[in-house]
């Protein structure tokens, strides 16, 4: 009987070496003449643990890492295949307690699945929930989307159901779903993640996505920096074809859904969804106006379904498990899980997928251990690049969405990135600014020529020049792209902008903030 | 006079059947569901300031100018972009809308040149005007910023500029070369700031894709994009609204002054032809009206190798009248007579087909439609029973399936071809059949289901074996038929047609066409498959042909079998269907209309008739000639016998224009008095005893029909240049030959026209400056015109189905002459090129080149660029090739724009069975490379040298004549 081993082969596994860790498992196994079944899974998201080794025992999964591929020969000498005690050795993976303290949801089989193993999705709840849909109408799946109080887990937590709802609504010859895998928020990667360790949630998501509506071909329009991404969910995707779960008859439904992945260009601005949608045509990709929605006349004009990975990743349990289930976790109209992205200055950096509720300072101190320099923290930056800067006076605040949004923060995408106190917040002021100017459309005025008009009014603070004056034309400006930009990449800018002036006012030449 | 621009509202008009009502600023205003927050502020009269937004273009929510509030909605919405709702409660002012757009206007400023908010700025850039409003005057950024001073500026075409430092990347240009002329040229390129408009792949604008139809400039709300004109003569403060005078479209225009001078034409918005579109031609091919050759003075002389002689209008009208008295005297009654050309108006028409009528005494007159539409005519009266096509232009944005014969708008009827792309881009079907292929074959996002590519002459074929699969697979509208035609006429048609002899399989061998490609064009044109937007889901098929159809020797026999194929179908009396012929020139309709043809008086009637003629006796207060008089072919002949020896030839030029060009010039040779009426000493001139000097569609009031039927206002926007409107010379020689006429003005042309022409009844300029363009038949029942003709019932009664039996050419591909030469026209240039090749459309267009397939080509040895000659049995000319995938293997094409070419020195006498149509779009040819000029060019040559010579000796003369009257 071989003994399974598991290697992940997501992306921040193999930057940090899995796959030679791999080979040299491998190699090694077979000079040893043990037998092994290596399993390359997802990753369970302690970066700080990876190449996580896992062993396969009768007492469970055994973790040890980070393996580096010398360390292979001295775990073979411990016995690891057995559990065997080594200085990598952290026990049961499922107990460590950054990882035990989480509440998985979408996450569930992320890193403990074959990613493109069929078998093992199904062994672990896959396509109940697509199994359950299909007896049910469209408008009851929406129904229960809806009830779930889902939100778009790209950013803005639009209900999802309400969404499906609109284009359950529009009558159209075709529908589409598609799928923003866009993911180009710094300091982000549940998607990714989620991509490369559960492809087949997004799939079956998809999939009810589109048979609750009466879609019938779905997009996966991939960021092209994930080319992992992609050969995981092509191959995923090419398995469930071969297995009746895509294609033209689902599962014997009658009903049809094919799906396939297209691969971006580069372009930030292409994760906003209407330029998607353009990109997706084939069109230099520009933000649209809206209405109308893209729920409504969305791609090639047509309703049409779009959302973000995680959005559509977390329906099959919504599905499986009702929609009560999912709403029983979070707080307020934040209901459910939210995938945090932990990253930055931080001693411990990973995936936290935990319930609506949660405080930045658990997630920041408990989880992220602080600092990975040691010093204090000073900042962090929740929501990507167009989100707010928190002090640390703020940190006690719920993660929910409602209560970001009454402190002019967001929540956006779940990335946290953390700084200690010797960040310059002038200096993350004008990166916002150049941020925005390198990844503009270039469509609407506020954002072509206010974000490189930023860069230079930042200069001229930083440098000293005319300060006053300067400052007071950082916010008029700020003032113009907030209400005046057609997205939200020109409309949201001055968040961390404005955030940065309010709360460290002394790093742009100002009085100390009170409180700060 | 009219307001130096047409209000823009924005958006472009919803015409959604209900209603809402909504608050704007306080204001309750009622507009059509679907109508933007701004179109309904502004045709409100709330101002709301905008730079992206332009009526003719959807919105695009790029200037964020236009922002407002609205009740209940935070944030501050463009209102370009939101639909109105009803109830709303809209703010467009307040003092935070005023700061983001002071803002927005602040950031473009920082990147625009100081001197466009200066008094020293072009004047037509609505951003400055803009900023002014808004009172932005302080930019904070100062100057140490990035910007796009540094641009390079492109004049590589002749007639706009393009500044990319005055560019604000709304994109309206992009737009409006993408959704109006459908040309995509234009692109955005790079992102964010270093976002900028490119011409195709970053080229100069005139190496580009982009054709020049200068709808880019009229989008540009700044002076990225403008009129080199406006650059050189100062912004316009005045406008009068006229009509082209190129091609068949009838493009309205404002015709744009500053004080008296001409600054630029810009289509009109309210243009019911053209929509505010326009070609290269329309909008910036004008200058040759201001040309240098144009000749000024009258100018006589007694034989043609005399030196022209500058002489007073009296002194010429008085000569030319007392020659024609002569030659009438000597020659008999019917030994003069007059062209009209498809080029003057309606009134100027009119009144040489009186003065010959009347004042000749005969009815030698005819027009150069006797060259194009001819057949048209002919075969849809006889069909049908009127001689026009039966739709409106807009008709096409209901036509679900178009077939297009022997046409290429996108060339010959450049605002129509935009349109009909954009109905193909909205989800039209498309037949071409043309033996080139032709750019709506296959451009950016328009391609035909089908190419038809037809060997040339073989039309009959093509249309006999498309109406067979029509009734043999069971696709006649047999309710329209019994309802609406003849059922003798029907029945006999179809069991002609049905005859195996007409099948796609037996026509193959004839047309060169696939059997199977005709019967699958015939089912689609019969609607299977395509989803209908007609009435009860009717497929509505709509047929559009030019001269590709008419110019053969069955040119009339084509005609009737597309009216046959229409009736058969049941594709007449609706919006998207008809038969529709594509008039060459501006005035092809009215020409015909205005009794121009030697048979017929106004609107088609025959001259035998003693009722119609006996109401134009007792206007015109003479006795009428009975019989019908001399065609233009037929003139020729007559001169060579010697029993046709004076003409009087106004705007059209016979010598380069008609079929074998030799016997022209020999019959022009012949005569003894050929009276021109031309801008220019045209070919024909050089041939000429007096020349008088026309005017330009500038300098004159009338009216010009277009291929709708749509009569339409010519306004005078400068004075004759040489003294007189045409009309005026026409009025002065029939008074001089004792016929005499009163007409104080067009107008009162016009209203003579309407009393007598029953369609034309109640037209006349108060009604047109009223109403607009109106669309004949008019009359008690239909008072502003009839855009779709044939609704209840044809004109005729019922419709009559005529046989169409193919009979191959004459004119064939031999062992010594074994390809064919087709002739057409090309963008910039127009017909005989007197106008546009004396413009900077040269720049696109400066010679005529023989397109030969690369097969052929390799055949003979010719490469792109050589000299070839062309070789008929009626002449040769050499001229150079242009390798082309276009044409068809056998088949050869050339243009006929410029007199040095002598193209129709090739084309030969055969002519249509019925109207004498020429046969120009089939002749057989003989290739080869050559070194040197054809012989008739080597003659051409000398023979204009010595007749600018001797013009060039009359002027000298007058002006030492003019010297000696100074001194004394």
């Amino acid at each position: 009987m071989s003994i399974t081993v598991f290697v992940p082969r997501d992306s921040s596994a193999l930057s940090l070496g899995a796959d030679l860790v791999a080979r040299a498992i491998v190699g090694e196994a077979a000079r040893r003449g043990a037998d092994i079944h290596l399993v390359r899974n997802g990753s369970r998201g302690l970066f700080w643990l990876e190449p996580l080794v896992e062993v396969a025992t009768p007492e469970g999964r055994i973790g040890y890492g980070p393996v580096a591929p010398e360390d292979v020969n001295a775990l073979f000498e411990c016995d690891f295949l057995h559990g065997g005690d080594h200085h990598l050795r952290l026990g049961l993976t499922e107990e460590i307690p950054c990882l035990k303290k989480q509440e998985r949801l979408t996450f569930a089989r992320v890193g403990i699945t074959d990613p493109v193993s069929l078998d093992d999705y199904r062994a672990h709840g896959g396509y109940r929930g697509l199994a359950r849909a299909i007896g049910m109408s469209g408008g009851d799946v929406v129904e229960e989307v809806t009830q779930s109080g889902l939100r778009g887990r790209g950013g803005a937590a639009f209900p999802t159901g309400i969404k499906w709802k609109t284009v359950l609504g529009t009558e159209a010859p075709q529908k589409y779903v598609v799928c923003n895998a866009d993911e180009g928020d710094s300091g982000t990667y549940s998607d990714r993640m989620l991509m490369e360790g559960d492809p087949f949630a997004l799939i079956e998501g998809m999939t009810i996505a589109a048979l609750a509506v009466g879609a019938d071909h779905g997009y996966i329009y991939l960021r092209s920096e994930y080319p992992y991404a992609k050969q995981v969910l092509d191959e995923a995707i090419a398995n469930a074809r071969d297995a009746g779960y895509l294609g033209a008859d689902i599962l014997g439904s009658g009903k049809r859904f094919e799906l396939e992945v297209r691969v971006g260009a580069g372009a930030y601005i292409c994760g906003e969804e209407t330029s998607l949608l353009d990109s997706l045509e084939g069109k230099r990709g520009m933000v649209r106006f809206k209405p109308p929605l893209p729920a409504v006349q969305g791609l090639f004009g047509r309703p049409t379904i779009i959302n973000n990975v995680i959005s559509l990743a977390s329906v099959p349990i919504i599905l499986d498990r009702g929609w009560k289930y999912y709403h029983d976790y979070g707080m307020g109209r934040s209901r459910g899980t939210l995938a945090f992205q932990l990253a930055g200055n931080v001693k411990y950096p990973g995936l936290i997928e935990k319930a609506f509720g949660v405080t930045l300072r658990e997630l920041v101190r408990d989880y992220g251990g602080g600092t990975a320099t040691g010093r204090p923290v000073r900042t962090a930056q929740v929501g990507g690049p167009l989100g707010a800067y928190l002090p640390v006076h703020q940190f006690d605040t719920p993660l929910d969405y409602e209560a970001f949004i009454a402190i002019d923060a967001m929540l956006g995408h779940g990335g946290i990135v953390v700084f200690d106190d010797t960040v310059d917040m002038a200096q993350m002021a004008r990166y916002a600014m150049e941020f925005c100017a390198i990844e503009s459309c270039g469509k609407c005025t506020p954002c072509r020529i206010g974000s490189p008009r930023g860069v230079e009014v930042m200069d001229a603070i930083i440098e000293g020049r005319d300060r006053q004056h300067n400052l007071a034309l950082l916010r008029d400006l700020c003032d113009t792209m907030l209400n005046g930009s057609l997205c939200a990449l020109g409309g949201m800018t001055p968040y961390p902008v404005l955030s940065a002036l309010r709360h460290f006012p002394q790093d742009f030449g100002d009085a100390p903030a009170k409180g700060a | 006079m009219t307001a130096p621009k047409e209000s823009d509202y924005g958006t472009p008009k919803r015409l959604g059947a209900k209603e809402i009502t909504l608050e704007i600023d306080g204001t309750e205003v009622v507009v059509p569901e679907g109508t933007s927050l701004m179109r309904a502020a502004l045709e409100a009269g709330i101002g709301i300031p905008k730079l992206c937004a332009t009526d003719s273009l959807e919105a695009f929510g790029s200037c964020r100018l236009c922002l407002v509030e609205i009740d209940g909605r935070k944030g501050y919405p463009a209102s370009c972009t939101t639909p109105a709702e009803a109830g709303m409660k809209v703010r467009t002012q307040g003092s935070k809308l005023s700061n983001i757009r002071h803002g927005v206007m602040e950031l473009y400023l920082s990147d625009h040149p100081a001197e466009c908010r200066s008094e020293s700025g072009s004047g037509v850039s609505e951003m400055a005007d803009l900023a002014r409003t808004l009172g932005v005057t302080d930019i904070r950024y100062g100057d140490a910023v990035r910007t796009h001073l540094g641009a390079i500026v492109d004049n590589s075409n002749p007639y706009f500029r393009f500044d990319a430092s005055r560019c604000i990347v709304c994109s309206r240009c992009v737009r409006a070369c993408d959704n109006i002329q459908g040309t995509f040229a234009l692109t955005v390129e790079g992102r964010g700031f270093e976002s900028k408009i490119v011409a195709s792949m970053d080229q100069s604008f005139l190496e580009s894709e982009c054709v020049s139809c200068g709808a880019c400039v009229q989008a540009c709300p700044t002076d990225a994009l403008v009129e080199k004109s406006v650059i050189e003569k100062g912004a316009p403060d005045r406008s009068i609204v006229t009509t082209c005078a190129y091609c068949g479209v009838g493009c309205s225009f404002r015709a744009e002054l500053k004080g008296d001078e001409l600054v630029r034409m810009v289509p009109e918005k309210a243009g019911r032809a053209n929509h505010g579109h326009s070609c290269v031609k329309g909008r910036f091919a004008w200058d040759y009206a201001s040309h240098s050759d144009r000749i000024l003075k009258p100018m006589i002389r007694s034989k043609i190798t005399d030196p022209w002689r500058e002489v007073s209008w009296d002194e010429a009208i008085n000569y030319a009248a007392s020659e024609l008295k002569r030659i009438q005297a000597e020659h008999g009654r019917f030994s003069v007579g007059g062209i009209t050309s498809s080029r003057c108006t309606n009134e100027e028409t009119y009144l040489v087909q009186k003065l010959v009528r009347a004042g000749f005494g005969n009815n030698n007159v005819d027009t150069c439609a006797r060259v194009c539409h001819s057949p048209t005519g002919y075969g849809l009266k006889t069909t049908i029973g009127e001689s026009a096509g039966t739709q409106d232009f807009d008709s096409v944005e209901h036509a679900d399936v178009i077939l297009l014969i022997g046409a290429n708008p996108t060339d010959a009827h450049p605002v129509f071809g935009s349109q009909m792309k954009r109905r193909l881009r909205n989800g039209g079907r498309l037949i071409v059949a043309d033996p080139r292929r032709i750019e709506l074959v296959r451009s950016t996002h328009v391609q035909a289901d089908y190419h038809l590519q037809l060997r040339p002459g073989t039309n009959v074929a093509l249309f006999n074996s498309l109406a067979h699969v029509i009734v043999t697979e069971g696709f006649v509208d047999e309710d329209f038929v019994a309802r609406r035609c003849e059922k003798p006429s029907f029945e006999k048609w179809r069991t002609f047609i049905a005859k195996p002899e007409n099948s796609p399989e037996a026509m193959a061998s004839h047309t060169g066409v696939p059997a199977e490609l005709v019967r699958a064009a015939a089912r689609l044109y019969a609607g299977v498959g395509v989803k209908g937007s007609g009435p009860d889901g009717r497929v509505n098929s709509a047929i559009y042909w030019g001269l590709g159809v008419t110019e053969h020797s069955q040119g009339s026999t084509a005609v009737m079998g597309l009216a046959n194929l229409v009736m058969a179908t049941g594709n007449f009396g609706r919006p998207g269907v008809g038969a529709n012929p594509l008039r060459g020139q501006n005035n092809v309709q009215g020409s015909n209309d205005m009794g121009s043809f030697p048979h017929e008086f106004t609107a088609y009637r025959y001259v035998g008739d003693p009722a119609v003629r006996g109401s134009f006796e007792a206007a015109w207060g003479v006795k009428l000639w009975a019989e019908p008089g001399l065609r233009i072919p037929n003139m020729f002949d007559a001169a060579l016998d010697g029993s046709f020896m004076g003409i009087y030839v106004e705007g059209e030029d016979i010598a380069q224009s008609d079929p074998d060009t030799e016997h022209v010039t020999a019959a022009l040779s012949a005569m003894e008095c050929v009276i021109v009426q031309d801008m220019f000493l045209n070919e024909t001139a050089k041939y000429a005893h007096v020349f008088l000097p026309g005017s330009s569609f500038l300098e004159k009031e009338g009216t010009f029909t277009n291929s709708e039927r749509r009569v339409s206002r010519v306004r005078e926007v400068m004075k004759p240049r040489a003294g007189y409107a045409d009309w005026e010379i026409t009025q002065r020689l029939s008074n001089a030959l004792g016929y005499p006429m009163h007409y104080q003005n067009a107008g009162e042309i016009l209203d003579e026209i309407a009393r007598l022409t029953p369609t034309f009844k109640g037209i006349s300029f108060d009604k047109l400056d009223r109403v607009g363009g109106v669309q004949w038949p008019c009359n008690d029942e239909q008072p502003d015109g009839t855009p779709i003709m044939h609704m209840d019932e044809f004109v005729r009664g019922n419709g009559r189905f005529m046989m169409t039996e193919y009979v191959p050419s004459e004119e064939r591909s031999t062992r010594k002459y074994p390809l064919l030469l087709t002739t057409g026209r090309i963008l910039s240039q127009y017909n005989v090129g007197a106008q546009t090749r004396r413009t900077h459309n040269v720049a696109w267009h400066g010679e005529d080149r023989l397109e030969i397939n690369p097969h052929d080509a390799e055949d003979r040895g010719v490469k792109d660029g050589d000299w070839v000659g062309v070789t008929s049995r009626a002449g040769e000319i050499v001229l150079r090739a242009l390798i082309s995938e276009r044409m068809a293997p056998g088949v050869v094409y050339t243009t006929f724009h410029f007199p040095e070419t002598g193209t129709n020195v090739v084309t030969t006498e055969n002519s249509d069975w019925a109207t004498n149509c020429p046969e120009y779009k089939v002749t057989a040819v003989q290739v080869m490379p050559v070194m040197q000029p054809s012989e008739w060019q080597k003659r051409h040559r000398q023979f204009t040298e010595e007749q600018l010579a001797l013009l060039q000796q009359g002027e000298t003369e007058a002006e030492s004549a003019e010297l000696q009257d100074q001194r004394a």
